[in-house]
């Protein structure tokens, strides 16, 4: 901060003032980008409130007024209960697997990749540098591209419309290895685990009781983008599941071919789908938002 | 590992459990492998089960999309050699060639104005606001939607008839637009609909490349007399350029697959058709229709083919990129090759000259040592 005499001295008071703003301190930025920033969150919040009107309302309504009134409609409550009770869509089948399904691959991915996490930043071992290579370079292969040989070896093994279809292919991912190898690397000190392996710790053992622990913020990040994206996964569940044992994107698909053209049922259906993420990003959003930014630097 | 049962070592009138895992030779060894073999079983569950639905259904995919296949092996010529015939098969389909043209037009639709907007969000988020991490939310929010969600919210907003795009366009008086129909349109809306949800993820992640930029620079900038225009351009885009390519890349990999959203966007029927025309219809939509629609013969072997040239082309973009981002965004005057390469130069000499003048500095230190302080300074 002592420079900033000097920079008063030698440039323009305007020039001195934005240089203080940029350093986080002094003044604060105008009204112009609050207003930026309340059309950009408009933005984001009104498509979730249009379906929610959508849904709190009814078909001859919807179809009087293509651009609903901002005040919600009587009908939420009954539309729940008709999309609840649809035999075709079978929501609470739906939701069920779509429970089991993102939690079971968030422990599993969070488990695995932080016992590679800790190999690769933390223990000596031949090939390790080549390895994490490999690892890194299978980040950029779409594996969304070999959907036919996954669907063949899914029906050998009898696994075609059961969850465990969905759920071995997302037991581990690279990019949670990438996640925690990075982070392990930097939080992680190495003083911690020679305490705990000159103290008679087995490798499994300071893994269990140093390195998870001190894994605990990642993991958590880790957790909920592993939990939000099998969540949202639609293409290899449509596939490999079908309309028999549904997840709830699944669901979607099916309001959409059997609630026909009501859209305040419709709507209700894609609302209770979207629900249970948007009360997860109330709690945790924060979270997420730290996680983006700091997977952004280190990557 | 059992095999040691000889006895001959240790005489303690104890068995072989307390000889083969518990006395303290036996302890030793188990530590030894326990420290050798520890790391290699921790990455080995990444490792075989990317070999398992990874890597080997890529390269499956590879050798269905040189065979016939269907999804039921009905056919006598199941499994039988075909050659390149399912890559000329495809390349001869007006279907391929529709899928594709809709997939980069959607591609190009949704990451070029994505980027620019989540550049200029990160710009605004960028200062030092009141409630920071309210705002950071607040784009953030559409990523939870998930897309087939959001692409039955969007299909009814841009719905031709009744719709809330059209009902503000005949507001003002212009006319509505078939947005299922016109195969561009109907790639803006869908278009619209990546952007929703993946604008916010990629201004977190520019914004965090923006808050990590040295301060001092915008400062030389400043006294250089830049304004905030200036700044932007010559200060936060340069820096900024590793992530900038991080995002493109990213994009560019999920773009071309898109497929979530365009399936959902056809109301009129199930299944993915990709509109009547298929102005909608994508690479990855084709895919499947070609492999589980049940009405295509080779259904399997030409879908896999299909899968392979996306996989190439998702390479060649991908490449592309990364070289078009190399030179875009970059500082001031452009630098030739030949600038560069005497500066480099001059680089060189001057860190050489640094390592001379460092290894000179240690010399002198250590002249003063006797030998044995010397050598132990030669191993650090």
């Amino acid at each position: 901060m002592t420079s900033i005499p000097v920079i008063a001295q030698t440039v323009s008071n305007q020039a001195a003032r934005s240089e203080q703003r940029r350093r986080g301190s002094g003044r604060r930025p105008g009204w112009l980008t609050y207003t930026i920033l309340t059309i950009i969150l408009l933005i984001s919040i009104y498509p979730l409130y249009y379906t929610f009107l959508l849904a709190s309302s009814d078909q001859i309504t919807i179809a009087q007024n293509p651009i609903p009134s901002l005040i919600p409609g009587p009908n939420f409550t009954d539309n729940v209960g008709k999309v609840f009770s649809n035999e075709n869509v079978n929501l609470p089948l739906a939701l069920r697997n779509s429970i089991i399904i993102s939690v079971v691959t968030s422990v599993s991915v969070v488990f695995f990749a932080t016992l590679a996490g800790y190999a690769f930043s933390k223990l000596r071992f031949r090939g390790r540098r080549g390895l994490l290579i490999f690892i890194i370079a299978t980040m950029a292969v779409p594996t969304q591209l070999g959907i036919v040989p996954l669907f063949i070896i899914a029906t050998k093994f009898g696994w075609q419309g059961e969850l465990i279809a969905v759920i071995v292919p997302g037991l581990v991912t690279a990019f949670g290895v990438f996640w925690m190898t990075q982070y392990l690397d930097a939080a992680l000190p190495m003083e911690l685990i020679e305490a705990a392996r000159v103290d008679g710790c087995s490798m499994i053992r300071t893994f269990w009781a140093v390195a998870l622990p001190a894994a605990r913020p990642a993991a958590t990040m880790l957790a909920l983008f592993t939990f939000i994206g099998s969540w949202t996964n639609y293409l290899w569940p449509s596939i490999v599941l079908g309309s028999q044992n549904p997840t709830l994107p699944i669901a979607v698909q099916l309001i959409q071919t059997s609630l026909s053209k009501d859209y305040s049922l419709i709507m209700t259906g894609v609302l209770l789908t979207t629900v249970p993420l948007i009360l997860l990003f109330f709690v945790a959003g924060r979270q997420l938002v730290s996680g983006i930014m700091q997977g952004a630097v280190k990557g | 590992m059992t095999t040691v049962g000889s006895g001959s070592e240790v005489s303690t009138g104890h068995g072989w459990f307390y000889r083969t895992f518990r006395s303290a030779p036996a302890r030793a060894r188990w530590g030894r492998i326990d420290v050798k073999a520890s790391p290699y079983l921790y990455v080995a569950p990444f490792f075989i089960l990317f070999a398992v639905v990874g890597l080997f259904p890529l390269l499956y995919t590879g050798y269905l999309a040189l065979h016939y296949w269907d999804i039921l092996p009905t056919s006598p010529q199941q499994g039988d050699f075909v050659g390149t015939q399912n890559f000329l098969t495809e390349l001869g389909q007006p279907k391929f060639w529709i899928a594709l043209r809709n997939t980069f037009s959607i591609f190009l639709l949704s990451s070029v104005p994505q980027i620019m907007a989540a550049t200029f969000i990160a710009a605004v988020l960028n200062a030092n606001l009141r409630a920071k991490t309210f705002w950071r939310m607040s784009v953030l929010l559409p990523y939870v939607v998930a897309p087939v969600a959001v692409s039955l919210i969007f299909g009814k907003m841009f719905a031709d008839r009744y719709g809330f795009f059209n009902a503000i366009l005949e507001g003002i008086g212009l006319s509505p637009i078939a947005w299922h129909v016109e195969p561009l349109a109907s790639h803006i809306a869908i278009a619209s609909m990546v952007n929703f949800r993946w604008t916010g993820y990629n201004t977190l992640i520019l914004l965090a490349a923006m808050q990590a930029i040295n301060k001092d620079l915008y400062e030389a900038a400043i006294i250089d007399g830049a304004g905030r225009w200036r700044q932007f351009r010559s200060v936060t885009l340069p820096m900024i350029r590793p992530t900038m390519i991080f995002v493109i890349i990213t994009s560019t990999i999920g773009g071309l697959q898109i497929f979530d959203e365009a399936v959902m966007f056809d109301s009129s029927r199930a299944g993915s058709s990709g509109g009547a025309s298929g102005q909608f219809l994508t690479m990855t939509m084709y895919l499947r229709d070609l492999g589980w629609s049940g009405s295509v013969r080779n259904g399997f072997g030409r879908a896999s083919a299909v899968a392979w040239m996306l996989f190439l082309l998702i390479l060649v973009i991908g490449a592309i990129n990364f070289l078009l981002t190399r030179t875009i965004a970059s500082a001031g005057p452009k630098i030739t090759r030949e600038q560069r390469r005497t500066s480099r130069a001059a680089a060189k000499q001057a860190k050489q000259k640094v390592l001379r003048q460092q290894q000179s500095f240690r010399r002198n230190q250590l002249k003063g040592r006797d030998k044995q302080d010397a050598s132990e300074g030669g191993q650090r």
